[in-house]
């Protein structure tokens, strides 16, 4: 059986084909990543980039329509999957998703292009409490973005260059753009590059953490969504959670969308 | 579970709590929905296919603002959402 999870994220679409595997002897039905595909909508038309995505999945996994046997969407745009059987919540998706991939995982830190939250689960992916930030960017993906774009860094340059700092250098501007003006000022003031690299993300993984505290931090943390690309981030974020390790997906994005699938998958048992 | 809908800005910290357990099988006869003056409550059906109270999507880019009236400085003495929810179920963080 192949179910596909589509997460309509504010910056990409990512789709999975979960099958079911037949594992001789095991008493719980298993399951394998077919495909994973992932997508920048080039146009605002979300409808379009849902089907293109789900498409071009298909096509590079060599299955047709017809032998997907349920559509879960999850994700903020995931009432703009017309085609899906089912929608869940973003918290949902992922709290499952990221104990598939890490049984032991009790909280999940999701960091997207513009939303991060903290979500904590119980042994079989449920959530059991969760917080977000539902009115500012300044603690997640497209924050780190702009501030790589003000310090001409690509994304990948900028995650690299704060690990290369140690100093500890306080953003007090809590929104995007007052943060922006901080930074030119440290550009102003002859501040390294890594320095103010490590300053932003810090601050993103400050922002984070207080959303994680407000559910708790307990067990395992795993960390998914975008910014798990980006390997200051990640170091920011153990220090801010004071934690010696969060658990790190090899395609963090796609967690929610495989959760997404997992449901789908057992909704049809 | 503990849903928190809402924010942190420089401001503060504006959440507003529902501990969807207590809400499932309301004893107050779903008072919230009509104790809130600004009508933020709505009944939805959960992934879990639990039927319970979330604040509606629109409002929780505003819970300072939209909530600033049932405050003390708005001449309530208690929060009509938390006092109408008698299971206990709603709590505001601030």
């Amino acid at each position: 059986m192949i179910t596909a999870g589509i997460d309509m994220g504010s910056r990409s679409v990512k789709v999975v084909l979960l099958e079911q595997i037949k594992v001789e002897g095991a008493k719980e039905p298993s399951f394998a990543v077919k495909k994973a595909h992932l997508m920048m909508p080039g146009d605002l038309d979300a409808d379009q980039a849902a089907e293109a995505a789900f498409d071009a999945a298909l096509a590079e996994a060599g299955v047709s329509r017809d032998q997907v046997k349920s559509i879960f969407a999850t994700g903020a745009g995931r009432g703009q999957v017309a085609f899906a059987n089912e929608g869940v919540t973003e918290m949902t998706a992922g709290a499952r998703g990221a104990v598939f991939m890490y049984p032991q995982a009790r909280t999940v830190v999701d960091v997207g292009a513009e939303e991060g939250r903290g979500i904590k689960t119980d042994p079989a992916g449920k959530a059991i409490d969760f917080a977000g930030n539902e009115k500012c960017a300044a603690g997640a993906g497209s924050f780190a973005e702009a501030m790589s774009r003000a310090l001409q860094l690509s994304l990948k340059e900028f995650g690299e260059a704060s690990l290369r700092s140690d100093k500890s250098i306080p953003m007090n501007a809590q929104c995007t753009v007052f943060a922006e003006s901080e930074v030119v000022s440290l550009i102003h003031s002859s501040t390294p590059k890594e320095d103010i690299a490590k300053a932003v993300l810090d601050a993103v993984a400050s922002r984070v953490c207080a959303m994680v505290r407000r559910v708790g931090i307990e067990g395992n943390v795993v960390l998914i969504g975008g910014m798990g690309h980006n390997p200051g981030f990640v170091q920011s974020l153990k220090s801010a959670m004071d934690v010696d390790q969060v658990l790190l997906p090899e395609l963090p994005e796609f967690v929610s969308a495989i959760g997404c699938a997992l449901i789908a998958a057992e909704r049809q048992h | 579970m503990i849903a928190n809908y809402g924010y942190k800005d420089g401001s503060g910290e504006y959440y507003i709590s529902i501990d969807t357990d207590k809400c499932i099988d309301c004893a107050a006869d779903r008072a919230c929905l009509t104790a809130c003056p600004k009508n933020m409550f709505e009944i939805i059906t959960d992934d879990y296919d639990d039927e319970v109270a979330w604040v509606k999507k629109e409002c929780t880019r505003a819970l300072a603002y939209d909530c600033a009236g049932c405050k003390p400085a708005g001449g309530y003495t208690s929060l009509p959402c938390t006092t109408a929810c008698t299971p206990g179920a709603i709590k505001h963080s601030w």
